[in-house]
């Protein structure tokens, strides 16, 4: 690497360090917009007792969900964990740790990691199970609740295109989590479609500045589709559900 | 006769006002969106970063990069923006989300509402309901009014975990609408067919019904 070229050419390469017991922060929504190739790297490596930020925790072969055959993740944080059965068997049986989070108190508990915040109120959760043991603040006659900030040693980010420095285009929905992410890791791994050359993004269209990103590789997407919805292509009418 | 998914979904949507930004949760209030009036906009806004959501894709259209928050693929509207899931829930928590139409296990005479786990049953977590409902002045829940074996769902206190406490002020059952307020269900109107008595026998919690209560009209 040179100066700011963040381009590394090898998966390897982009996770090496990761240990056991890290902590992990993945962009994603269900199975849009996740590193799915870093998270392939991480099988690969075989990393144990891993604790995993993620909104979702993917399918049972693909996404997150890959990482659980092997019983690599100890701990999941996620607000919504309902598309996996192997998921569901861990957590029963009381083999992995599952720390259900609002999907905004995740989305800003990501955000206020990486901007240095330690800490956040919010009316999200109160007087619900989410509110247990965490202190609560009157502000103009509404509670709050103290929600910490999170951060982690790795995050791996999912981009659309890059320019070598890190300069971060994400592409529709697909953004979701990982400009959170991005930025709350001590190291983060981005991992996108298209790498140009410094000077060819517009800098008023970058996402998510290169200064949040330490590596970054060039990759190919399977993009699975978890719920393949239609409507007929001669009619105008949305088919419901 | 109790109503259909597709009436309860057409009943919610005359809620719906003109330029009304609308968070629409899964199931029955997905089906909201086919019963939007001709003559009004709308801007459905899906809280994985989507606001301005169209219609399902044609076959030719499908984008794994563009879906809803059911992660169901879908298309953008004109007009439509895209964004982070913090900037999504900055809007929601915000209160700058005109209506939420969400699903529920249980509601409660205070306004409570129980709709992400049966704890040793089903524990797949709120995604994005407990931000919606804490952020959101304008909720309506839908649900049906009892089980299949007669249980009441309205009642005097949630027995499932909450989602939210105090939050929920309307409620639509495939049987009644009924608006929550000072302790107590408030009858606003009936299914077409329905009688005002079998609505009170399947409330657990207190129902006032204060004179003629109207039908539905569709």
């Amino acid at each position: 690497m040179a100066g700011f070229d963040k381009v590394v050419s090898s998966y390897e390469e982009a996770m090496a360090g990761l240990t056991d017991n890290m902590t992990v922060i993945a962009g994603g929504f269900g199975l849009c917009g996740i590193p799915e190739n870093l998270i392939s790297e991480i099988k690969r490596k075989g990393t144990k007792g891993l604790t995993l930020v993620s909104n979702n925790c993917g399918v049972d072969d693909f996404g997150l969900g890959v990482l659980l055959s092997d019983r690599q993740i100890k701990k999941i944080v996620a607000s919504y964990v309902g598309e996996n059965a192997e998921f569901e068997r861990q957590m029963m049986a009381g083999e992995l740790e599952v720390e259900l989070t609002p999907q905004g108190t995740l989305a800003e508990k990501m955000r206020a990691g990486g901007a240095g915040i330690p800490a956040f109120y919010t009316a999200t959760g109160v007087g619900t199970p989410v509110a247990e043991g965490k202190d609560e603040r009157t502000f103009n006659d509404r509670q709050y609740i103290l929600e910490e900030a999170i951060t982690g040693d790795f995050a791996i980010v999912k981009a659309w295109k890059a320019d070598r420095y890190g300069n971060l285009v994400f592409r529709k929905t697909a953004r979701n989590f990982n400009p959170m992410a991005a930025t709350a890791g001590k190291i983060t791994v981005v991992e996108v479609e298209e790498i140009v050359e410094v000077g060819e993004l517009d800098p008023d269209q970058i996402h998510t500045p290169g200064i949040y990103v330490d590596r970054l590789i060039l990759g190919t997407f399977e993009k699975r589709i978890e719920q393949r919805t239609t409507r007929p292509s001669d009619k105008h009418e949305a088919k419901g559900e | 006769m109790a109503l259909t998914r597709e009436q309860i979904a057409q009943r919610v949507a005359q809620e719906l006002k003109d330029g009304y930004y609308v968070n629409l949760g899964i199931g029955i209030p997905t089906l909201v969106a086919n019963y939007v009036p001709q003559d009004i906009e709308v801007m459905l806004q899906s809280e994985n970063g989507l606001l301005g959501m169209g219609q399902f894709p044609t076959e030719e259209e499908i984008d794994a990069d563009l879906i809803n928050a059911g992660k169901q693929t879908v298309t953008m509207a004109t007009g439509a923006s895209v964004f982070d899931s913090a900037e999504s829930f900055a809007m929601i928590r915000g209160g700058h989300v005109d209506l939420t139409v969400l699903g529920a296990f249980e509601v409660d005479v205070n306004g409570n509402i129980a709709s992400y786990m049966i704890p040793g049953k089903l524990i797949k977590g709120m995604g994005g309901a407990m931000d919606l409902v804490a952020g959101a002045d304008n909720i309506i829940v839908t649900m049906t009014h009892a089980s299949k074996h007669g249980v009441s769902k309205l009642l005097n206190s949630c027995s499932l975990p909450l989602t939210g406490k105090g939050c929920i002020k309307k409620v639509l059952t495939d049987l009644a609408f009924i608006e929550i307020k000072e302790g107590k269900f408030h009858l606003l109107e009936r299914a077409p067919g329905v009688s005002v008595e079998e609505i009170i026998k399947l409330t657990e919690g207190e129902l006032v019904v204060t004179g003629d209560i109207p039908e539905m009209k569709f």
